[in-house]
């Protein structure tokens, strides 16, 4: 592939601007105690991809145990713990966070022409929260662990365990409120700071997208917190509302936590397809393909998503009436993310598409994606349900969406704008090799988990039955490849910041914004607060404005 | 297939098989299970191929080389509604398809043989009528509905048996229900798949279906004694259940002869019948469902009898179809009710009355 | 290269200008004080709606118990006192009305106005917390604290308890009812002590507030603290609303 829209400066004389939001102030405090976005979403940056890799370390000991068959590598008690880590540690300190508190923060504010988010401090105070729950997780790994899943189903987690379920239930309570002011932050921003002439129609779907992940994180979250309230009340006095001899009912905790944790996949999976609206329409040079269609159906996963969460429950004794409407609901949250795909399949229709690496990753997300929401659909429908719940079908399932889906958008997203953020470009071949690896180890990772659970393999398994062992080897064989997909980014990006070419302002000659400010951008974002007066994805503008920039430059 | 290469044929399916691809279908509802799982893993395959043909052929027919300039288009509304409503209507097919299996395999047919299951960490009880006990395996006949009636004794678990693609949680504090036949004689993986500590993934064990003759021999050997009823009923007397319950004119508690299955209604005006779940209930919560008619006296038997007692208990309660079988048990005990004949002697409002049945324990 | 400029269509607004341009108090995000107060007023609103949320699980589970459970929670709101509940109402009520004051006299530049109304919606949130603390210690007393030593004597022998004997007559219960009860006041506990919780945070903040507005720092046209905080105050308030009939008065109306 020769072509390529990669437009840089001249290179023997371009610059970094010396100005910009990373030389303004200098010294640690001046990052710690900023309010500026974009040094916030660097921080954020930087603490998520930290725990990332433990969160990833802690896969590798999973797959690595499950090699064999015997629980042979380490005592079942601490494999429990591993799996239970690794579910806290991915879910509420990587994919919740990963795209809003890094991309999201970093540039709707330059995507609606304002200088900030409109709560600065809060901004700051979110991610300090981060950090504290983070803390937290560190401090109960280190303390011996916890080994609920985590899910903490009661009343395993309130009266059969011993473990740091306290430490662990506040870190997701404190990194809950982290979520919750940052979608706040979100939704009243994107409500009122649009600069003149962005309309909600004029805006890119990236912020569409946010828009309705954080409605969920701000409506959805604050269950989850008082679900742990309530977790912790009965594990430490006994409060007696989750344990049948008291006349609790163990079922609440479940309806509780699902309220929240179903729309939390919700929060993970939207900002991540923003990221792929963007990419998919910068690499194909087109307006996304159905524009009204794609925001409102991230509105409507939004509002169907808080509306599906018994169906984690089918098998759990809910009567027949409730399978019913959750199970019907579900497949209408299904249709949404369906049209997102075919919506962004038109958009390369008579394109003029290139393949540089955040295409890859796009094209990587779209396959992905769709085999882990079709599987959705599977366990959706009761009846297969009832026969593949709670079996590595699911596991299999919700990887393909998360890490298929999220985290390669996650890594489309972080290619995608790595040129603004730093004013450098990534090395772009070995960039495109990590992208293929990662996908070819991913589909050999988590595909054979399709058909161990369809075999009937449980989750939360330590040891299992012999006959397992083939697809559990391909699984760990895959992940091995999975794992050089995902360390090759964080050496090659941390180089570029160093020896990577100078980006200039608008490197993949992308509308929004964000582009037409310098790379990486001022502090105040805009010298002049734009007005906006052309419609989301309009190429044709861009070309009109270059045409005028030539004019006046020389 | 079989015409083009029947020794190809046979070593698919024996790699098939061996290489563990797909589990084996042993129960009368795992094929139609099947059917709606193949269908729907045709629909992925072929939305899937429709998305990658269409992303493929995009990429090559619209490549920058090939097509330097893009057509900016707006959209199709057109496009949009059949992209939407094609695969609505498919989603709507498995819904019902599967919501009409999920009601099959969550109402066990009236003629179903009843098996009890005590899950606790980390393994399962399984409790025959006759008496037979087994743990971390299940003996069942072919060609019989079989029922299992679960209940843990302290986390949540879940019974799961792949081959015969039945799952249900099994939860602490009331009974859950599922229900299979089996086809083919073998055995099969019997697994618990809810988390549940430490030896979750030890809590497994083995269904072995049996053809009819062999089952009813494996019941005649391993039988310990008593059936769960002729327990029940030893615990019936020991816990001065015959105090109140006693079948007299003047008890202070309802005869319980023919009361499983029957309609019953409540102090509290509410109708109901009379299933597993409420006999465990009206021993464990019993102010609640008292009879109508009757004075909420009985006191609770939380922390007193483990869920194996509560079920020997409802065991014996179901067989019990005359006042005449309840007197035997009063016979059989040294435990007498105190004061006859002062307690109110009419039959209550909300009990149909019980026939003089047949003599047969 | 060096910066490009944005658009240039719109009113420029340049990096160092001085600050008679805007009012002391606007941020420099924001491109005027209209813009402000009405994020941070939205702002605000979110947030109440995210803790009605929250409140919303323990809401979630009162329904359901309550329905489970009805006799247990009438036997076990007996034990509450109208009486100081129907105080405490007042007392709220009130100190809502000397918030809104309080707002008022921020919007009218009226510093002693604002300041005394701070001061008595201070002294007001104190009473309800005094009468909560008599509350919950006449509950530790009984042994109506869930847990370990909770008793339920009470209700299985109502005449061990003569005075809320005389008042309600209840029956004897028996022990499996008896046992529900304990949910009742975890229930109460719960509504009633996160309530209280965002209580202590209101009064901190109130207190926060007396000084600043003897410093005059909302009687300068900047009234969005006293606004939102108002916000605030008025939610605790009405979730208090709630509650005091779900928890006081289950069955008055028999």
């Amino acid at each position: 592939m020769s072509a390529t829209i990669i437009s840089l400066p001249d290179q023997s004389t371009a610059r970094i601007p010396k100005t910009n939001f990373i030389t303004k102030e200098n010294g640690l405090l001046s990052w710690l105690l900023t309010g500026d976005h974009k040094r916030i979403a660097i921080l954020y940056l930087i603490s998520i991809t930290f725990f990332f890799f433990i969160g990833g370390a802690l896969a590798g000991l999973i797959r690595l145990e499950l090699l064999t068959p015997q629980s042979d590598l380490m005592a079942t008690d601490t494999y429990n713990k591993v799996f239970t880590m690794h579910g806290v540690v991915m879910i509420f300190l990587f994919l919740v966070p990963s795209v809003p508190a890094t991309l999201g923060n970093f540039f709707i504010p330059m995507m609606i022409g304002a200088k900030d988010l409109a709560l600065p401090k809060i901004n700051l105070l979110s991610w300090y929260l981060y950090v504290a729950g983070g803390i937290l997780v560190i401090y109960t790994m280190v303390s011996g662990g916890v080994d609920t899943g985590w899910t903490f189903t009661t009343p395993l987690s309130t009266h059969y365990v011993n473990t740091n379920v306290m430490s662990t239930g506040m870190a997701v309570f404190i990194a809950g409120f982290s979520s919750i002011f940052t979608g706040l932050n979100f939704i009243v921003t994107l409500h009122k700071m649009r600069c003149p002439g962005m309309t909600w129609f004029r805006l890119p779907l990236f912020c569409w997208a946010h828009y309705a992940a954080s409605i969920l994180m701000v409506l959805g979250t604050p269950v989850l917190a008082i679900a742990i309230v309530l977790l912790a009340l009965e594990r430490t006095i006994g409060i007696g509302v989750f344990d049948p001899t008291k006349g609790g009912d163990p079922l609440l905790f479940q309806h509780l936590f699902w309220f929240y944790s179903h729309p939390a996949v919700y929060i993970m999976i939207l900002p991540g397809m923003g990221v792929i609206s963007e990419t998919v329409s910068t690499f194909s040079r087109k307006r996304v393909f159905g524009y009204t269609a794609v925001a409102f159906s991230s509105v409507a996963i939004a509002v169907f998503g808080f509306f599906v969460w018994a169906h984690h429950m089918f098998i759990m004794g809910i009567s027949n009436y409730a399978m019913l409407v959750f199970s019907l609901l579900t497949m209408l949250v299904a249709v949404p993310s369906a049209i997102k795909i075919f919506n962004w399949t038109f958009t390369l229709y008579k394109g003029s598409i290139t393949f540089e690496t955040p295409m890859l990753y796009s094209f990587g997300f779209m396959g992905l994606f769709t085999i882990g929401g079709m599987t959705g659909v599977f366990l959706g429908t009761s009846g297969t349900d009832i026969h593949l719940t709670e079996t590595y079908f699911i596991v299999a399932h919700f990887h393909f969406v998360m890490v298929g889906g999220m985290l390669m958008a996650f890594l489309a997203g972080i290619h995608f704008w790595w040129p603004k953020m730093t004013g450098r470009m990534y090395p772009e071949k070995i960039s495109q090799l990590a992208a293929v690896v990662t996908f070819i180890g991913f589909n050999l990772t988590f595909f054979p988990q399709f058909i161990l659970g369809t075999l009937g393999m449980p989750r939360r398994y330590a040891a299992y039955p012999p006959e397992f062992q083939i697809l559990n080897v391909f699984s760990t064989a895959g992940a091995t490849v999975l794992g050089v997909g995902y360390l090759l980014p964080v050496i090659y990006l941390v180089w570029s910041l160093k020896y990577g070419e100078i980006a200039g302002n608008n490197p993949w000659q992308a509308t929004g914004l964000e582009w037409q400010t310098q790379s990486p951008p001022l502090t105040e974002n805009f010298l002049v607060t734009p007005i906006m007066d052309h419609e989301a994805y309009d190429y044709e503008w861009l070309e009109k404005q270059n045409a005028k920039e030539v004019a006046s430059v020389g | 297939m079989n015409e083009i290469s029947p020794v190809l044929w046979q070593f698919l399916v024996k790699w098939m098989t061996n290489f563990a691809l797909f589990p084996p279908e042993a129960s009368k509802i795992a094929p139609e299970m099947d059917a709606l799982y193949f269908f729907m893993v045709l629909v992925s395959i072929i939305g899937l191929t429709i998305v990658i043909l269409l992303v493929v052929s995009f990429s090559i027919l619209y490549s920058k080389e090939r097509h330097p300039v893009a057509v900016q288009i707006e959209g199709s509304t057109l496009l949009e509604a059949t992209w939407t409503i094609i695969p609505l209507g498919l989603f709507l097919i498995m819904f019902v398809w599967g919501a009409l299996l999920y009601f099959r395999i969550y109402t066990p047919p009236a003629n179903a043989m009843n098996i009890y299951v005590v899950g606790k960490q980390w393994m399962w009880k399984a409790e025959h009528p006759g008496g037979q006990h087994e743990i971390n395996s299940l003996h069942v006949p072919t060609g019989q509905p079989v029922q299992l009636t679960m209940i843990s004794q302290d986390v949540f678990h879940s019974f799961s048996i792949p081959a015969f693609r039945v799952k249900r949680e099994v939860i602490p504090g009331r009974y859950t229900t599922v229900w299979f036949e089996a086809t083919t004689p073998g055995t099969y993986h019997l697994f618990c798949t809810q988390y549940c500590g430490t030896n979750h993934s030890q809590m497994i064990g083995d269904v072995v279906v049996l053809a009819p003759d062999d089952f009813k021999k494996w019941l005649e050997s391993s039988t310990s004694g008593d059936s769960l009823a002729q327990n029940g009923e030893r615990l019936f007397a020991s816990l001065s259940c015959v105090a109140c319950h006693n079948a007299r004119p003047d008890s202070r508690g309802p005869s319980l002869a023919n009361v499983y299955g029957s309609k019953l209604t409540l102090s509290t005006g509410q109708t109901i019948t009379a299933d597993d779940a409420y006999l465990r209930e009206s021993i464990l919560n019993p102010s609640q469902h008292t009879t109508q008619g009757y004075a909420p006296i009985m006191p609770t038997y939380q922390g007193q009898i483990s869920e194996e007692g509560v079920i020997a208990l409802v065991e014996y309660i179901k067989h019990l179809d005359s006042d005449y079988r309840i007197q035997q048990t009063t016979n059989t005990t040294d435990l007498l009710p105190e004061s006859e004949g002062t307690a109110a002697g009419r039959k209550p409002a909300g009990q149909q009355p019980s026939p003089q049945g047949k003599v047969n324990p | 290269m060096s910066d490009s400029p944005a658009i240039a269509h719109g009113a420029p607004t340049e990096a160092g200008h001085s600050h008679g341009e805007h009012p002391a108090y606007q941020r420099h995000h924001f491109e005027t004080v209209e813009q402000q107060a009405d994020a941070t007023n939205f702002a605000m609103w979110l947030f109440l709606l995210t803790e009605i949320m929250f409140f919303g699980g323990l809401f979630t589970a009162y329904l359901i118990l309550r329905n489970w459970y009805y006799p247990a929670f009438v036997a076990a709101s007996h034990q509450l006192n109208v009486g100081w509940g129907t105080a405490n109402t007042a007392v709220l009520i009130t100190s809502s009305f000397t918030m809104a004051m309080g707002v008022w006299c921020s919007e009218m530049r009226n510093k002693s106005g604002l300041v005394l109304s701070l001061v008595l919606t201070f002294i007001l949130g104190l009473v309800f917390l005094g009468i909560k603390s008599i509350e919950y210690h006449e509950k530790w007393e009984k042994h109506h604290i869930p847990g370990m030593h909770y008793s339920m004597q009470n209700f299985t022998d109502p005449q061990s308890d003569p005075e809320t004997y005389n008042e309600y007559h209840d029956k004897p219960m028996a022990l499996d009812m008896a046992r529900h009860t304990e949910l009742y006041f975890f229930l109460y506990f719960a509504m009633t002590g996160m309530h209280a919780v965002h209580m202590i945070i209101g009064i901190a903040i109130l207190g926060f507030m007396v000084f600043r507005a003897k410093a005059g720092a909302y009687t300068t046209g900047h009234v969005t603290f006293v606004e939102n905080f108002g916000l605030y105050w008025h939610f605790v308030d009405i979730i208090w609303i709630f509650l005091f009939p779900l928890l006081y008065l289950i069955s008055r109306h028999q």
